[in-house]
């Protein structure tokens, strides 16, 4: 499988024999299972703390041990974090998919390589350092085990001396990931040095690449986007969790139970505040979500597309009891089990429309970390006072990929928990009925049992507003109307989309998510490259407000950049456009499991142009 | 579970209970299935039962899944909660909801097709987890709400009204739920008002999984010859495994019994059960015995009814979660979002 299959013919062969500093994207090829992580993120974080902007990206098999993974990480003075196509500097780790890594990298690249794959001669256009990781490591330990685990240090220790990034910084990184443990420290440290001596003794430099210090990383942090997600709905006060493991939601809710026993331990009693069960499926997962809000508890669950597709008859239920849930969908490639270990957002008509009959959500678009932390919290927000399932979109780029941010600010808001019937509210209505709009904005109050205010009966059939059974005409429709009601309130209370309007152009962009990072990248490449001015909105939930309108009213052209294949957001926008709105709207499409670069946007955004003005 | 409410003195003329309440508080809206049908019957119990054991029927929630059973809560306890969810799923709902207010009983009501067919996968969970609720399974054998197909307990070469045989082996739900880790299985029939209103209120006084599989016959599809579940046929082979009687916590025990063929057993909050044994060496303690007794009796085509199997001191779910006295779902701001200091230590950690 190839990572870079177009690099080739896309980058023009240009000669490198200036120097390119901190502006390259490195690639390391291992066998999953072999313990590379921890020389991976080192390297990443060794370039961070030497102040450069990076992003890591990991492309790994749905599988535990055996199989080619790729860590990719980009180094970009200009703070460009999005994925960059072309492999600059290769780390051939892995015999199996050396001689095709070796093949797609561009002219001008270079490749340290494990020495008897013997891959000099495939390619003159290329720099290589060939490095005897097994003779280098025999010194080092006796035991085999460790030899295979430390192995991978040794490349970090020769890119150390080829890219110069500090070794200071490389001990500080190793000591970051492994903590206390002197013994593994040590042990590392050797194989880091054995590599870095290897190549200042054997290694003369010939490629372009290299690190140089700068202060763009300055009080910043590295972490995935759901460990981010965890920490917000920690802080939104979860109190019930209810899950099944799924790829790559997973770590979300592992990061929160973590959190949650650390945090979230009653004082006083050490008991939990919080209440988090794995369930059999991601049905009573979702279920038990579901039990759990219609008690009044703050409820979540997390998963992926397979999940979603499970849920749909509970989030139904969810949309018509009107109960709150928070539903995280770490996105991945459908259709069906299709690439789990690969990103998309492909869920996003599933969805805004999941379940049977006539229904709809409310759904958060996070493009960043910083945007999973806060989102997790306006979810449960928003779920309560739209008494509602709401969706917070994540995606495994953005979920399981190591993202640069600035530190999350403590939440200033006090937790909304939407509109409760108490004492005064019953007086002031005279009597309680459930589903009646009283306010105007189709939400109506609600009690929960154990608080002393009148009970309801919960039901998934037809209902009338006091929750009572009913199949008339009129109750059904004055229901169905409601919440159609509540969902044009939800609009006036989702987040509103970022807009950078440019002057002097007609050309839009709409995005969301992960693919934001690659626009950034894209709007200054068509500036740059090709003369282009695009004005730009970030969608950050739906239902729409009314921004987006005002948007494509201002454009003439407006190419809504997505990765999946049917244009599923666009398809969204279309069903509320008017019809020269509707006109206006063009695809960028990317869905190949990768996460989207900026180059792709721009070579396709161009090509649709040209097409658009001749 | 807390049946500890004041006891109000009873206004004059008329029958309450010791917190004050008539029976009519404990009934719900008017039922909606055919008349004479078993579910009625096990309603009318249940409503008995929580007005015997005086339980605030504002503190109970009551569940359903769908199919005729599920109906059922709306027919009891009208000033409870209740949450009439999907098909087969009430486990799930029940689970998130008694976690999220420990406070609150639990009573949910299901159905043959509800839990063996569709649902069984969150009925074995739900026994595995021992989860407090009281979980009534109102078997019929067959599908009313569909009108008549046959359920996963439907006995092998029962038949329907259109003359088709059933050709499969039945599921028996109170094995299963003995083998899994309910810690309260009973078995009995809606036409037995005085065993049925005795196994309810120990079940709705047990703490922990309380199984109740009802035989009910279906009276528009399922009660003529042929049928396994017809008041005529359980009628003639049921199998009183012991005479139950149920003395709560705030009796004083009057009866008396003979040491040598009654079980007492007390439950968590102090109530008692005495089960006077009619067949011999059963131990209604030993999962063992009590699957012997189901598998015995089910090959006589017999339906052994009464507590089956009963494990008053098994850990519940609850306890096993380590979750605060309080419900969770009433937690203030204050106790469940961390302050600045965790979010600033956690950001130090990513730096």
């Amino acid at each position: 499988m190839s990572v870079t299959d177009v690099a080739v013919q896309e980058t023009a062969s240009q000669s490198r024999t200036e120097r390119i500093v901190n502006d390259f994207s490195l690639q390391v090829a291992t066998v999953n299972g072999s313990g590379s992580q921890t020389a991976n993120l080192v390297l990443l974080r060794s370039i961070f703390q030497m102040g450069v902007p990076v992003s890591g990206k990991n492309m790994f098999p749905s599988n535990i041990a055996g199989l080619p993974t790729w860590y990719t990480i980009r180094a970009s003075s200009k703070g460009y974090i999005g994925r960059k196509k072309e492999v600059d500097f290769l780390v051939a780790m892995n015999p199996e998919t050396a001689r095709e890594d070796v093949m797609t990298l561009p002219p001008g690249a270079a490749a340290v390589y494990d020495e008897p794959l013997k891959l000099k001669d495939l390619r003159t256009d290329v720099v290589f350092y060939p490095v005897p990781f097994d003779k280098l490591i025999t010194p080092i330990t006796h035991d085999a085990k460790l030899r295979r685990l430390v192995r991978n240090m040794i490349y970090d220790g020769v890119l150390s001396r080829l890219l110069s990034i500090d070794m200071g910084h490389m001990e500080k990184a190793l000591r970051k990931q492994l903590g206390k443990k002197e013994k593994a420290v040590a042990l590392n440290m050797s194989a880091l040095k054995a590599g870095y001596d290897y190549a200042e003794a054997n290694l003369p430099k010939l490629d372009p690449f290299v690190v140089e210090p700068m202060d763009k990383t300055k009080g910043l942090i590295l972490i995935e986007g759901n460990a981010a997600a965890a920490i917000g709905c920690m802080m939104a006060g979860v109190t019930f969790v209810g899950w099944y493991p799924i790829t790559p939601s997973s770590s979300l809710c592992e990061s929160l139970i973590d959190y949650l026993k650390k945090y979230r331990k009653d004082p006083e009693t050490g008991k939990a505040t919080y209440a988090v069960i794995q369930a059999e499926d991601e049905i009573a997962a979702l279920g038990m979500v579901v039990g759990a809000g219609w008690m009044g508890a703050r409820a979540m669950t997390s998963t992926a597309g397979p999940g979603i597709s499970l849920m749909a008859e509970f989030t139904g239920l969810g949309y018509y009891v009107e109960v709150p849930a928070v539903i995280f969908d770490v996105q991945r490639v459908g259709p069906s089990t299709g690439l789990p270990t690969r990103t998309a957002q492909q869920d996003v008509l599933a969805t805004a429309i999941l379940s049977h009959g006539d229904t709809k959500h409310p759904l958060l678009l996070p493009a960043s970390v910083n945007e999973c932390y806060t989102m997790a919290m306006e979810a449960f927000d928003l779920a309560e006072r739209l008494q509602t399932p709401v969706f917070v979109l994540s995606d495994l780029d953005l979920g399981m990929n190591t993202w640069m941010s600035s530190t999350f600010d403590y939440p200033t808001k006090p937790l909304d928990r939407g509109k409760r019937l108490d004492a005064a509210a019953l007086k002031r209505l005279g009597e309680f009925a459930r589903y009646r709009d009283v306010d105007g904005d189709g939400i109506p109050y609600r009690t929960v049992p154990g608080d002393g205010m009148p009970a309801y009966f919960a039901r998934g059939s037809g209902h009338n507003e006091k929750a009572q059974y009913s199949e008339r005409a009129d109750d059904y429709a004055n229901n169905l109307d409601r919440l159609a009601r509540k969902f044009e309130t939800a609009r006036t209370l989702v987040p509103k989309p970022d807009v950078t309007m440019a002057r002097d152009t007609r050309i839009g962009l709409i995005g969301y998510g992960t693919t934001h990072w690659a626009i950034v990248e894209s709007r200054d490449q068509l500036v740059a490259d090709y003369g282009i001015d695009t004005s730009y909105l970030r969608l950050r939930a739906y239902p729409f407000t009314p921004e987006v309108g005002q948007f494509i009213d201002r454009c003439d052209r407006v190419y809504v950049v997505e990765q999946n294949r049917d244009a599923q957001m666009l398809s969204l926008l279309k069903m509320e456009c008017t019809p020269e709105q509707f006109a206006k709207l063009r695809s960028v499409l990317h869905y190949v499991g990768l996460p989207i670069d900026g180059r792709s946007v721009t070579t396709e955004l161009v090509k649709q142009e040209q097409v658009a003005t001749t | 579970m807390s049946t500890e409410a004041p006891v109000q003195p009873s206004a004059p003329g008329r029958k309450v209970n010791r917190i004050g309440l008539e029976s009519l508080a404990y009934r719900g809206s008017k039922t909606t299935l055919c008349a004479g049908c078993g579910h009625n019957a096990i309603t009318e119990r249940i409503i008995d039962s929580f007005f015997d054991l005086g339980i605030d029927p504002t503190q109970v929630i009551k569940l359903s899944g769908i199919g005729c059973s599920s109906k059922a809560p709306a027919y009891f306890l009208n000033s409870a909660h209740g949450f009439n969810s999907v098909h087969g799923r009430m486990p799930s709902v029940g689970t998130g909801a008694v976690v999220a207010n420990r406070k609150m009983i639990a009573i949910g009501i299901s159905g043959d097709g509800d839990t063996g067919a569709i649902g069984i996968g969150q009925f074995v969970h739900l026994m595995r987890r021992n989860l407090p609720i009281v979980y009534v399974i109102e078997d019929n054998g067959c599908y009313g709400l569909t009108k008549g197909q046959f359920s996963p307990t439907a006995d092998l070469g029962s038949t329907l009204k259109t003359g088709v045989v059933n050709d499969l082996p039945p599921i028996d739900t109170c094995a299963l739920a003995i083998e899994l880790g309910a810690s309260f299985v009973a078995r009995s029939f809606s036409g037995d008002p005085k065993q049925l209103k005795a196994i309810l209120k120990a079940a709705i006084s047990h703490r922990g999984t309380a199984m109740i599989d009802v035989i009910s016959p279906c009276v528009t599809f399922n009660d003529h010859e042929g049928s396994t579940k017809s008041y005529a046929y359980v009628k003639d082979h049921d199998e009183p495994l012991s005479d139950v009687s149920f003395v709560p916590f705030f009796e004083e025990i009057s009866v008396e019994y003979d040491a040598g063929t009654t079980k007492e057993v007390t439950l968590h909050n102090g109530s008692k059960i005495m089960l006077t044994k009619m067949t011999e060496d059963y131990q209604p303690t030993d999962k063992i015995s009590a699957l012997r007794l189901l598998h015995e009796t089910m090959a006589r085509g017999e339906y052994a009814t009464g507590i089956l199997y009963i494990e008053p001191d098994k850990q519940d779910f609850i306890e096993l979660l380590g979750i605060v006295d309080e419900p969770l779902a009433g937690l203030p701001e204050s106790k469940t979002r961390p302050g600045k200091a965790a979010l600033d230590e956690i950001m130090e950690s990513f730096r």
